[in-house]
């Protein structure tokens, strides 16, 4: 899995490409806590348009992110998930509890 | 989709008309390994048929379980060996009509926590221990058995729409 950073306006995309599974999921635990622990990130936004499958060990690490997004009363975006990540979402019964947009124009704009 | 109840139940006592081997691995508990089963098994799902949103839950579990046995039989250790069968199952009505695919997952790991088989809430809002409640839903056969010092798990998918079974012997 590779990740990526841009800048935007009021916070940061991380851009997602491949697998996030029990090999990959800790690297991105990492990245998205440090930047909502520690550099305090008020919108981060993950582009989830290149990930072709998410395991539970991914979606634990998006909820401790939306946690700890919840405590520093920042905001953690979804956004672009493919059928794979969407039926994942589904089966845990997250997709309303997590912020998800269609594509980065609307996460954007959110 | 799931398979209908019926099925299931049919399905729970391990009878099958016939079943042929498709695919043995052995491979060790290492996660890196896991996508390289993925893809094999999202093509043995290919081999038997299965719809593409079925593949996928059938790919999901074998993930989800070979993750279980890293994390939980083998305390993160990956050197440890996995074996991992995928049986194409055939319709006793309809000598050439597969009726769904049977995964088995060994490992020689410690046993596990019956009360952590039941998996938890999904009202919880907290991180972990989703796969077993991802395995439950995708796949119409879920068991955990321990044999010889070693843990079996056996899932099965049924193709929907269902082809009927043939009825076990004695019934």
């Amino acid at each position: 899995m590779e990740i990526s950073a841009r800048q935007s306006e009021g916070g940061v995309i991380f851009d997602l490409t491949g697998d996030i599974d029990l090999a990959h999921s800790p690297a991105m635990r990492k990245v998205l806590l440090v930047e909502i622990k520690e550099k305090h990130t008020l919108k981060v936004y993950l582009n989830l348009k290149n990930v072709r499958y998410i395991d539970s060990s991914g979606i634990a690490s998006l909820v401790e992110g939306l946690k700890a997004s919840r405590d520093q009363g920042s905001r953690l975006i979804l956004y672009a998930l493919s059928a794979s990540v969407r039926e994942v979402m589904e089966l845990s019964r997250l997709q309303k509890i997590f912020e998800i947009y269609e594509n980065e124009e609307q996460a954007l704009s959110s | 989709m799931r398979a209908p109840k019926s099925q299931r139940n049919r399905s729970k006592k391990g009878i099958h008309p016939r079943a042929d081997l498709l695919l043995r691995l052995q491979l060790e508990s290492n996660p890196e390994a896991l996508c390289l089963v993925r893809a094999v098994v999202q093509c043995a799902a290919g081999v038997v048929r299965f719809q593409e949103s079925d593949s996928r839950a059938i790919v999901r579990s074998v993930d989800e379980a070979l993750a279980n046995v890293i994390r939980h039989a083998y305390k993160g250790r990956g050197d440890l060996p996995i074996a991992l069968t995928c049986r194409r199952l055939w319709s006793g009505t309809d000598a050439a009509t597969p009726c769904g695919l049977e995964v088995v997952v060994t490992d020689s790991g410690v046993s596990a926590n019956p009360k952590k088989l039941q998996g938890r809430s999904l009202d919880d809002l907290r991180p972990g221990g989703l796969g077993l409640h991802f395995m439950k839903q995708s796949m119409d056969v879920v068991e955990f058995s321990r044999k010889n010092g070693k843990n079996l798990l056996r899932m099965v998918k049924y193709l929907a729409p269902s082809t009927p079974e043939e009825k076990p012997e004695g019934e």
